[in-house]
């Protein structure tokens, strides 16, 4: 038996630098540095162990859209131990929204082949949460997502999604598509051995043609959101800061009254 | 004018506050249709209506609760066909976005998540976000289908604005899919008695300076004392001494309270994204340079052992 699985990471600008938005109100990629979305590093991480815990053969391909710059994020999946990446480029693909990126994830998944998609809980850019429903949703299989935990065993993928008002044991027959959490597990990090290996895998990249996509489809001009304004969030007015000597509660209790919090 | 569907986000018939507000927010677009599903659902209506809902379609199976995610796709697809709305409202609960998300790509519409305002347009409703850890503010619209928005939390006030709540059943198909992820158990959540995190008007929060699980019980003294959540920054979460479900941040809650009180909790981005909206924001930290208090309406530069317990005390004191 073979395991085919596929994880989607994003490459997104860092988040503790300066984010900030482009004269189209896209996001700035060019001029901030960028990574693999750490909470994609937890899907990386439980590809690899599912892998590992599997007495199939398994193949774990990383799969990105994003620009050029892009293949770091594939780079470091590769590090980290996947077997081989696809990366998705083409300049009609900048500004393309949530629906736009699940039919080219799709379509990119269908092509590379799969039994099992395992995806980040969120990017750490758009943070929406839906990309990975909404590919279930296209490729029209089931959806595991939010995972805390994950295993895959004799076809049947098994997780436990912690809600807000419960916590959920979940099954499904794959194939399937999974989410993960921050929770489910510390991702690995690249060893030396890694690193030099990941030079040697390969990497492909396809663009709209190679999965049939039409430029219309897709992109700013694809999309179905338009962004009409941004507006940088004003700084909050300084504060007033004092120093505990002895009254610190006290001091802060008469704020709070003054704010009638009390 | 136009009806406006909004998804109901209740526990066994008793409706959760952030559909309250999305009532609010769905009349200044047209006239509220509430989709309540599962267990309860004709029970929501009586509190439904009183906040403006001119009817409440109604569906209860087993589907909705022994299968993720679809079912409720269904219903509420169920729904929409047979209102034809201006727009469709979700809460923004991490199922409320999948559900919503599905439901866009099945319609050919396009979806607008985590919405902190709306407001009608001339083109249709226009939704603000708060982006990038809150900070940058975006208006945005749906330019293809109908608009489908999640709203988070506290982004408007409950208003009573009784309407005529007409229950209606809704006739709901479930398709093939339904079925394809199974819940094979549920635990619940033990209530703690204390507000939701998303939805209380104040948060005390913890963080690595409570220093020990024990510890927490000076914050939550504080929290009972002003009838608050308790939420964690994700460093005293990842040690244990506080559950996930209370972690505010960008992978755990988003809050926006009237009062935000931060304790030994550094401010680093990932956290502010989870707080930042807040409308009056306080801080103890024992270090004066800690990014926190770049945020703060009032800070307290001492060490939280002493602060705190004086400040619950006081609270207490003029409490009577
Ligand atoms: C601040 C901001 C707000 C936005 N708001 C909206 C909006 O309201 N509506 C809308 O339609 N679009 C919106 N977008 C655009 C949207 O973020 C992108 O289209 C994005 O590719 C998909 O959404 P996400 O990053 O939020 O994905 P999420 O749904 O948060 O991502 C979940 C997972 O999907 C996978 N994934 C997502 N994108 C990629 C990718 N490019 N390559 C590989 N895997 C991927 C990853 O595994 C990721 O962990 C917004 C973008 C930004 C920066
Ligand atoms: C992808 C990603 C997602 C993340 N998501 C989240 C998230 O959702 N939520 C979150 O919170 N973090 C999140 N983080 C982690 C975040 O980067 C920080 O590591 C975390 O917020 C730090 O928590 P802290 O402020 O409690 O701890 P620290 O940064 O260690 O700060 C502790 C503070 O306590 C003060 N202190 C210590 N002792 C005392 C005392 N006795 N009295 C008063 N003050 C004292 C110290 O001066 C210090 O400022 C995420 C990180 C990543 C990479």
């Amino acid at each position: 038996m073979s395991l085919r699985i596929v994880v989607t990471v994003k490459y997104v600008p860092d988040a503790t630098g300066d984010r900030h938005f482009a004269d189209d109100l896209t996001v700035d990629r060019d001029d901030v540095d960028g990574l693999l979305s750490e909470l994609d590093e937890y899907a990386v991480e439980q590809a690899l162990k599912i892998a590992e815990d599997s007495d199939d053969d398994v193949e774990v391909t990383v799969l990105t859209i994003g620009p050029e710059d892009a293949k770091d994020a594939l780079r470091k999946a590769l590090s980290m131990g996947a077997d081989k990446a696809v990366h998705v480029e083409d300049d009609d693909l900048h500004g393309t929204d949530a629906i736009g990126t699940s039919l080219v994830l799709a379509k990119a998944i269908e092509k590379a082949g799969f039994d099992l998609v395992v995806s980040g809980m969120a990017s750490t850019d758009g943070t929406m949460g839906v990309v990975p429903a909404l590919v279930a949703e296209r490729l029209g299989v089931p959806q595991v997502t939010l995972l805390s935990e994950v295993s895959v065993e004799d076809g049947t993928v098994k997780g436990r999604r912690d809600g807000d008002a419960a916590s959920e044991q979940l099954e499904a027959a794959l194939p399937a598509v999974v989410s993960v959490t921050d929770q489910s597990g510390e991702a690995r990090y690249p060893s030396f051995k890694g690193i030099m290996a990941a030079k040697k895998k390969p990497v492909e990249s396809w663009d709209l043609s190679d999965l049939d996509i039409e430029a219309e489809e897709v992109g700013l001009d694809g999309a179905f959101t338009k962004v009409e304004a941004v507006a940088e969030r004003p700084a909050r007015t300084a504060g007033t800061i004092v120093k505990d000597e002895g009254e610190g509660g006290k001091q802060l209790a008469e704020f709070l009254a003054s704010q009638k919090f009390i | 004018m136009a009806e406006v569907l909004v998804y109901v986000d209740h526990v066994d018939g008793a409706v959760r506050k952030p559909t309250l507000e999305l009532l609010t927010l769905a009349r200044r677009v047209g006239e509220p249709v509430a989709v309540a599903l599962g267990n309860g659902a004709a029970d929501t209506a009586a509190t439904l209506a009183e906040h403006g809902a001119v009817k409440v379609l109604t569906h209860d199976a087993s589907e909705y609760a022994d299968y993720l995610v679809v079912p409720k796709v269904d219903a509420l697809q169920a729904a929409y066909e047979s209102v034809s709305p201006a727009a469709v409202l979700v809460p923004s609960s991490a199922e409320g976005k999948e559900i919503a998300a599905r439901l866009a790509l099945r319609i050919g519409s396009g979806i607008i998540t985590d919405a902190v305002d709306l407001e009608a347009g001339d083109e249709g409703p226009v939704a603000t976000q708060s982006v990038f850890a809150a900070s940058f503010t975006t208006k945005s619209r749906v330019i293809k289908g109908t608009p489908v928005i999640t709203v988070k939390p506290n982004s408007a006030a409950v208003e009573a604005a009784p309407a005529a709540g007409a229950v209606e059943a809704l006739a709901v198909t479930f398709s093939d899919k339904a079925t394809g992820t199974k819940v094979t158990a549920r635990t619940a959540r033990e209530s703690t008695g204390r507000p939701e995190l998303t939805e209380a008007a104040i948060v005390v929060s913890g963080g690595r300076g409570v220093n020990g699980a024990e510890n927490f019980s000076i914050i939550e003294a504080l929290a009972d004392s002003l009838g608050a959540a308790v939420g964690a920054s994700r460093a005293a979460v990842d040690a244990g001494w506080y559950p996930h479900t209370n972690q505010v941040g960008q992978t755990g809650k988003s809050v926006s309270p009237q009062l935000y009180i931060a304790n030994g909790i550094s401010g680093a981005i990932q956290h502010r994204a989870g707080m930042q909206t807040s409308k009056t924001i306080v801080a103890v930290n024992k270090d004066a340079e800690a990014p926190i208090f770049e945020l703060v309406d009032y800070g307290v530069v001492g060490d939280l052992f002493d602060v705190v317990p004086q400040l619950t005390e006081e609270i207490k004191s003029r409490k009577g």
